[in-house]
């Protein structure tokens, strides 16, 4: 039966446990040599913990190492944490960050390489072939997204149409003329070309499209039947952030149980987010991947800040890869919302820049049903930002509307409201309100 | 020649004009004429009192938002074309009046406007030119 599964690389796909094991041992005292020899903020991080890489000689060990953070790509900012000479670096990818800068990422040529690998068993799971019409409509640019699943479906032979994001009716047109039979999106945007097929008078059912591939935001179980009852195709959840390579970090097969974690490539574990300790086979916690074979930009037990569980129990596709829970938190209060990660200090320095003072704010975010995410930031009214004409009132939402859209690239809603009103707890106020119902 | 308007942002959500009525009345602030504008989310409650600057501290003290606008309040024949008169004053200057309420007076024989201009100074001279007659603050207190 396991001889039928869709997939790319048997071999690795279905490598037995202890054969992956020692494969993965291999590897991570490979890079753990790699990190200390190329990279001496590694060197000094590994010095200052008292490890040496020859303490490290399996999976077994890598407790000892410490744990890499945003703050250390930050500090590192914007290459120092390249394991090699710019020569040798094909490509770079951003992201945005909570201080305004970016979270820069490096691409050796083997790199590029195995993101493709991963991305092509990710595709193929889904049963992904040659032949098909892959509607890429990730974004093309900083963004991993775009670029990632590109590579994916070119590796494996499919015909990439490259819509990127946005223009819906093009997308929709494309999806119907072209015959597209695998479409690559946000979650929320699937829902959105449905929505305005359906306004089109399109009729999913009789198009050929066979699956989607869903991620860069989390979604739920629920999402994943209002997706497949509107679109009439398979919907798999994707995972993977750019740190460690982008998207392909893990992916769900056609059992739909989970995400099986490409970690002959990238290592995970699961602790506790506070106390840093391992936690128990199958119990939630913060995910933390260590890349065992990336050479521009290796990193060593990477806080992801994603709250997940490893599933132990093996998958009914056959598959050995171990499987993760679909991402449903995070540690900290960042937002992502249609793909974007919004942090509550970005929207407060764009307050503060029409207000010249700290405003008061609050962020409600929700998910309407069959819906994106959608974001109202509620503004305390001031003295200072208060006119009797209705007029200056709605400019004031307007611009703060219009200069948040520009600082993130996020279009959200803004209400205006009396002072006071917002919920506070424990003398600070309580910036985030998420409504989204993710579920299971 | 002007009065103060006392403006009040409001949330549009239920009791919140109650709560100024109440924090006025204890204050012992008179309302003399009032205008609400609102969107879907709020509404801004202008306000003619007898005591503006109590009526401020009244609904600061209460958590509101208040500023203090500077209006034309306007005494005019209660008749038919009596605004338009008056009107015909401030657009034949190239005016532009923000917006404006009216209320009858005590007497019952004159109505009274209030007129939101951003060109105070003027818009008084081009009302005192055609004869109107603008009443002061404490006018208006008395009335």
């Amino acid at each position: 039966m396991h001889e039928s599964t869709p997939c790319w690389n048997r071999e690795l796909e279905f490598m037995a446990p202890d054969q992956l094991r020692a494969l993965q041992s291999d590897r991570l005292c490979e890079v753990v040599k790699l990190v200390y020899e190329k990279v001496p903020y590694y060197r000094q991080k590994l010095d200052d913990a008292g490890v040496k890489p020859q303490d490290i000689k399996g999976v077994d060990d890598i407790t000892r190492l410490p744990f890499t953070t945003k703050e250390d790509l930050r500090k590192t900012y914007p290459f120092d944490l390249f394991a090699v000479p710019m020569e040798q670096v094909v490509r770079i990818h951003a992201s945005s960050g909570t201080t305004g800068k970016f979270t820069v990422v490096g691409y050796t040529d083997r790199d590029v390489d195995t993101w493709a690998e991963v991305m092509a068993r990710t595709l193929a799971a889904g049963g992904t072939h040659r032949g098909d019409l892959v509607q890429n409509s990730y974004g093309y640019g900083l963004f991993t997204g775009g670029l990632g699943a590109h590579y994916g479906a070119e590796r494996i032979g499919a015909s990439v149409i490259p819509t990127s994001g946005g223009q819906t009716k093009r997308q929709v047109q494309i999806l119907q003329d072209f015959g597209s039979t695998v479409l690559c999106c946000t979650p929320s945007y699937a829902l959105v070309i449905g929505e305005v097929g359906e306004e089109l008078g399109v009729s999913f059912k009789d198009l050929p499209l066979r699956v989607g591939f869903f991620g860069a935001e989390p979604w739920s179980a629920t999402m994943r039947q209002e997706i497949e009852s509107s679109l009439h195709a398979h919907a798999l959840d994707i995972y993977g952030l750019s740190e460690i390579i982008g998207p392909g970090v893990g992916f769900e097969c056609l059992e739909k149980a989970g995400l099986h974690i490409n970690e002959d490539h990238f290592y995970p574990e699961v602790i506790d987010p506070v106390t840093g300790e391992t936690v128990a086979d199958g119990e939630m916690g913060e995910l933390v991947f260590t890349t065992l074979t990336k050479e521009a930009l290796p990193l060593l037990r990477y806080r992801t800040r994603d709250i997940t569980r490893v599933i132990p129990e093996p998958c009914g596709c056959g598959r050995t890869l171990r499987r993760m829970r679909r991402v449903t938190g995070r540690t900290d209060d960042m937002l992502i919302i249609r793909g974007v990660n919004v942090f509550p200090s970005q929207i407060e320095e764009v307050l503060m820049g029409i207000e010249e003072t700290t405003p008061n704010y609050v962020l409600v975010v929700d998910r309407k049903p069959r819906g994106m995410d959608e974001m109202e930031v509620q503004v305390e009214v001031s003295e200072k930002t208060f006119s009797d004409e209705m007029s200056r009132l709605e400019t004031l939402s307007e611009r703060i509307q219009s200069e948040i859209e520009s600082t993130l690239g996020l279009r959200v809603s803004v209400r205006l409201v009396e002072p006071k009103t917002l919920e506070r707890s424990m003398g600070k106020a309580r910036r985030v309100i998420d409504r989204r119902d993710l579920g299971e | 020649m002007t009065a103060i308007q006392v403006s009040v942002f409001l949330e549009n959500k239920s009791g919140r004009l109650a709560e100024v009525t109440h924090a006025l009345a204890e204050a012992g602030v008179n309302i003399r004429a009032l205008s609400l504008a609102e969107t879907i989310d709020y509404g801004v409650l202008r306000l003619i009192v007898d005591k503006p600057l109590e009526a401020k501290q009244a609904l600061n003290g209460a958590g509101f938002t208040v500023t203090e606008t500077e209006v034309i309040a306007v005494e005019m024949p209660d008749r038919p074309g009596g605004l338009a008169g008056i009107v015909d004053l401030l657009t034949q200057r190239g005016l532009n009046i923000e917006y404006l309420y009216a209320f009858v007076g005590q007497r019952g024989e004159n109505a009274i406007v209030i007129f939101r201009i951003d060109n105070v100074s003027e818009a008084v001279s081009a009302l005192q030119g055609g004869g109107v007659h603008i009443l002061s603050a404490d006018e208006l207190s008395a009335i």
